[in-house]
């Protein structure tokens, strides 16, 4: 394979103004995170840390080996969605660690965040989780904390098919699927939350701290009029000594961490999947030159093999097709070691760049090698003479082939990622593994601009119909909430809050975050690939 | 003894290499150049060694021990048998300087390249060539025998000029020498010497010689030719050694003066001349801080350090050995030779400096040598080549020239520095370390030199790389805990640190 040659100046100004406004944008992510990562309110830490209980990140530190990496998920789940409520990552961390040189799914309630209860997005996050441990087979290892779900909203986390019940669903199947559930007891789990412990293949208690009930003292008085302390009630003693919902007993958090890495160690061994990893090799370019390509007005075309180059081994790059559809960018290279075929916009689909698309994810499949999509896209092309040319057929082919793709799939949305672009660039739908963005990166099913002006345009016929036509003015009074919603929509923390995507990366943590990600897909099998049929 | 008639013209078209590594390449590079065929020999060892794919041809010997492979005469004249060489090039180490091996060549009908036998047996012996070099009045250290002087013993040592050494004739290893240097301690210092001399010799027989401070390794190389003509070749310094064995070389010497050069060089040849020498040979000096030289020994074949002086005079000492050997006369020039500028040799081993020198044998994982203007690297290795504990472990001989003698050290650190050798502890920090003590700067050289300026040597680097070492041993730990068929030091989950926490 080729190295990529770069060409790329660095001198020029507008590469060091690229740099400026890009690394302003990464301080106000830095800084947003370093916030989230702090949980709750000062006041509800201490009360917490109080009862020789530790915060949630403590808790995960003191649970992975030493000097091994947390890929974790989502940390702006929620963020700006509740207002005047802010629950800081939704209350809930997840992410995958190491323990006992083993990948493991961690899902940790966070109590200093409103008792850990779950708001919409919070179980929308519990739930993303088990399904990447589903899809990537990691064990799960719950550090439950939690008050049950956040009765105020009841009617957003209870009923529906992917609200609560659907987490100890995903135990259960997971479970079957020789996929260890584990739990570790740290506070309360109440109610639904009890099945947590109850549904794990293996499960720890905190001795005083921890109970597990269907109905805590409050309810059992109202019902039978009972008067029980929660400790006689669901403690961690009767638990493990009468009940048997519980295996281990903990004298406090530091044992049940400890005992929680000894069942980590003792789950059997399964074999990976084997691509045939190389040794890696860090980029020939510096991936710190990213800064200054993304262009500080996103809507700017910048070429993807620049971005490539200081994503990949050796920055080298076995381009497909390089001279047909060019609008996509194709191409075999490695990522610390592990093969990929890397799919990345260079402007928008054409019928030939879907073609080339749909070709080259075929040819990954039949070698089983992983598929890594680099989204910057405006959509499909479109006008009389490409509609007459079959765009859509074309444009779903490559559709089709992405939705049925069994390689493992991993999609950055680095730029714009608009209409059904998206969907052909591997959109949450299209079942990534992974799906990250960079802070910079746009999302919405057509840019506001347009929007604005499609809307209008039907506006303006309405108008002009009943023969009262728009002035310039109304027009622009017209455009300027829909500009502002879709301004406010696309942004890359909009999407974040919503679990759009796993969340925001740094530009320079691309490569790691998918090196750490092709491994852990790993763990999983590749089923054969079958396509669908194609519209010729 | 001159020779008397003139030898015929012998043209040689096939020369088998006794030898191997380095050397063996280094002779067969220009014998190709002189369209002439090269023979290798080797051992089991060295099958897969650079010198046999350089060669020709190539014959096995036997196992890798010396003794049983390049040691064994009877299978190297049956190499050179089966080969149809006409000549034999010992190069150096091995059987170079074994007048028996020169011997059986000749008597096999088979050109020497190198001196006669009876050349290499008058100079291998230390009381012959000592009693050789006082007849033709070269200098050799002053020494004084109780046995021969008797009553005047005492006088004697007084005028060989204190302080004196003591040391037991049938000596070595340091046992039974001593420095003397009052008059008055004289007695009791040779009956302690005695003592320990019959303690561990069975023998007091002990001599006193004049005791030399600080003295430098200076030596003339010669080329003698079948015509009765030898010339010098100016000197070359090599007093920078460990474990009496040179390290760095240069040529000229710091130390030198055209006068002294014209002394010592005319004693080298009265040398040579007084053995009838007919190849390149070399005649070690030590000299004191007053340029007073005194002879050490004379080495009848090429040396290890004789690039320096190819670099200053423009010439190929093999080329003219061949020459000689093919009964061709030296050019006879007006005048002593001239040299251009100052070349010096680091002698790169593999070997640990910290540790007492102490060979080092293992794969090379990778090499790379370097190169640059007047840089020559004389290696007989490469990437994957192992250095094996059945030889010696030198990996090359780096030479750099310059036309002052700052100017050829700088370029010796440039190509140090640039000189990549993994797998194998190697001296190539400790050679920089020496060339940058301002008392080499300033050609301040005596034998002792790195014993004083460097005696507890340790690579700078040491500290960090135990830290690597540790936390090496601590990642290899916990990846043994490490499940699945990923090779866990490719794993980014045990590469990464804790990257994201």
């Amino acid at each position: 394979m080729d190295k990529i040659q770069s060409l790329v100046n660095t001198g020029e100004a507008s590469f060091q103004a690229n740099v400026a406004h890009n690394l302003k944008l990464l301080e106000g992510y830095r800084t947003l995170a370093e916030k989230v990562k702090l949980g709750g309110p000062e006041k509800a830490r201490q009360l917490h840390q109080s009862r020789h209980k530790l915060l949630v990140r403590d808790r995960i530190e003191e649970l992975i080996d030493p000097d091994t990496p947390f890929l974790e998920f989502s940390l702006l789940a929620a963020h700006d969605i509740y207002p005047p409520d802010s629950p800081p990552a939704a209350g809930l961390v997840t992410g995958i660690g190491v323990i006992q040189g083993r990948q493991v799914m961690i899902v940790a309630n966070d109590a200093t965040v409103k008792g850990g209860t779950y708001y919409p997005i919070t179980v929308k996050k519990h739930l993303r989780a088990q399904e990447i441990a589903l899809e990537n087979h990691l064990p799960c290892l719950y550090l439950v904390d939690s008050g049950g779900a956040f009765l105020p909203l009841q009617d957003q986390v209870f009923p529906d098919r992917d609200h609560f019940g659907r987490i100890f669903y995903n135990q259960a199947v997971m479970s079957a699927r020789r996929i260890p559930q584990v739990s570790v007891v740290l506070g309360s789990c109440t109610a639904g939350g009890a099945y947590i412990p109850a549904m794990s293949d293996e499960t720890v208690m905190v001795k005083n701290n921890a109970t597990i009930f269907l109905g805590g003292p409050p309810l059992v008085k109202a019902a039978t009029g009972e008067e029980v302390t929660a400790e006689d009630l669901g403690g961690a003693d009767v638990h493990c000594k009468i009940s048997g919902v519980s295996d281990h007993l903990a004298a406090d958090e530091h044992q049940a961490l400890h005992m929680a890495r000894s069942i980590m160690a003792n789950l059997g061994l399964r074999p990976k999947t084997d691509i045939g990893q190389e040794e890696p090799e860090e980029p020939a370019y510096d991936p710190k030159e990213l800064y200054g390509i993304i262009p500080a007005d996103i809507r700017k075309q910048f070429d993807m093999r620049e971005v490539i180059a200081r994503i990949v081994d050796g920055s080298r790059f076995h381009e497909f097709k390089k001279l047909y559809g060019a609008t996509l960018v194709c191409g075999f290279a490695r990522i610390m070691g592990y093969p990929v075929g890397i799919l990345a916009n260079n402007g928008i689909l054409f019928s030939e760049s879907a073609l080339k698309a749909t070709h080259f994810i075929d040819m990954c499949n039949q070698r089983r090698i992983p598929l890594v999509f680099f989204q910057n896209v405006t959509g499909y092309m479109v006008g009389k003479a490409y509609e007459r040319g079959g765009i859509a057929k074309d444009g779903a082919k490559m559709v089709a082939a992405v939705a049925n793709s069994t390689v493992p799939k991993f999609t950055v949305i680095m730029g714009g990622s608009y209409g059904a672009g998206n969907y052909g660039m591997c959109g949450r739908a299209y079942g990534s593994r992974f799906l990250w963005m960079w802070p910079m990166a746009r999302i919405s099913v057509m840019g506001g601009e347009q929007a604005a002006n499609v809307l209008c345009t039907v506006k303006m016929e309405q108008l002009a119909k009943a023969g009262t036509p728009m002035t310039p003015q109304q027009v622009e009074e017209f455009k300027r909430p829909i500009l502002e919603k879709y301004e406010k929509e696309s942004y890359a923390y909009y999407s974040s809050a919503r679990l759009w995507d796993d969340g925001i990366i740094d530009p320079l943590e691309t490569r790691t975050t998918l090196g750490l990600a092709l491994a852990a897909s790993l763990n999983a099998p590749i089923a054969e690939y079958r396509t669908s049929v194609y519209r010729m | 003894m001159p020779a008397t008639k003139k030898p015929a013209i012998k043209e040689l078209r096939k020369v088998l290499i006794a030898n191997r590594g380095e050397i063996a390449i280094r002779i067969m590079r220009t014998l190709h150049a002189m369209g002439i065929k090269t023979v290798a020999v080797y051992s089991e060892a060295d099958r897969n060694a650079l010198h046999v794919e350089l060669a020709d041809e190539a014959y096995l010997l036997g196992p890798a021990p010396a003794r049983e492979s390049y040691l064994r005469i009877d299978k190297i004249l049956e190499a050179a048998k089966a080969s149809g060489a006409q000549a034999i090039h010992p190069g150096f180490g091995f059987l170079a300087e074994n007048p028996e091996f020169a011997q059986a060549v000749v008597d096999a009908g088979l050109v020497f390249i190198g001196p006669t036998a009876q050349a290499i047996r008058d100079m291998g012996n230390k009381l012959n060539s000592r009693a050789l070099a006082l007849r033709h009045k070269i200098p050799v250290i002053p020494a004084a025998d109780e046995r021969e002087a008797g009553a005047d013993f005492a006088e004697r040592v007084k005028a060989l000029g204190l302080p004196v050494l003591i040391k037991a004739a049938a000596g070595g290893g340091g046992k039974g020498m001593r420095v003397v240097a009052h008059l008055k301690d004289l007695k009791q210092s040779l009956e302690m010497s005695k003592r320990e001399s019959l303690n561990a010799f069975s023998d007091d027989h002990v001599f006193v010689e004049k005791y030399l401070k600080d003295p430098r390794h200076i030596e003339i190389q010669v080329l003698g030719d079948l015509h009765g003509h030898v010339m010098h070749l100016n000197e070359r310094e090599c007093s920078i050694q460990r474990r009496h064995q040179k390290i760095i070389e240069e040529t000229p010497s710091p130390f030198m003066t055209d006068a002294l050069r014209a002394e010592m060089g005319e004693a080298a040849v009265r040398l040579a001349k007084a053995v009838g020498y007919t190849s390149a040979g070399t005649v070690e000096f030590m000299v004191d801080a007053d340029r007073k030289f005194y002879l050490l020994e004379m080495n009848t074949r090429l040396q290890v350090e004789h690039p320096v002086t190819e670099m200053t005079l423009g010439l190929d000492l093999v080329y003219w050995q061949v020459r000689i050997a093919e009964g061709h006369p030296l050019p006879r020039r007006p005048g002593p030779l001239r040299a251009r500028g100052h070349a010096i040799e680091c002698r790169i081993y593999a070997e640990d400096p910290a540790a007492d020198f102490i060979p080092c044998a293992g794969r090379l994982a990778f090499l790379r040598e370097p190169s640059g203007p007047w840089i020559r690297n004389d290696c007989g290795v490469r990437s994957g080549s192992e250095v094996t504990t059945h030889y010696d472990p030198m990996i090359s001989k780096l030479v750099a020239w310059g036309e002052t003698r700052e100017a050829s050290v700088a370029r010796m650190k440039e190509a140090l520095n640039d000189y990549i050798i993994l797998g194998l502890r190697t001296n190539r920090e400790y050679l920089l370390d020496v060339l940058d003590l301002p008392a080499f700067r300033e050609g301040r050289l005596h034998t002792g030199f790195l014993k004083q300026h460097l005696p507890d040597w340790q690579p700078r680097q040491a500290k960090l790389e135990a830290a690597l070492l540790a936390a090496a041993l601590y990642r290899g730990r916990r990846q043994a805990q490490a499940t699945g068929s990923a090779p866990a030091q490719r794993n980014p989950w045990q590469t990464v640190g804790d990257w994201g926490r």
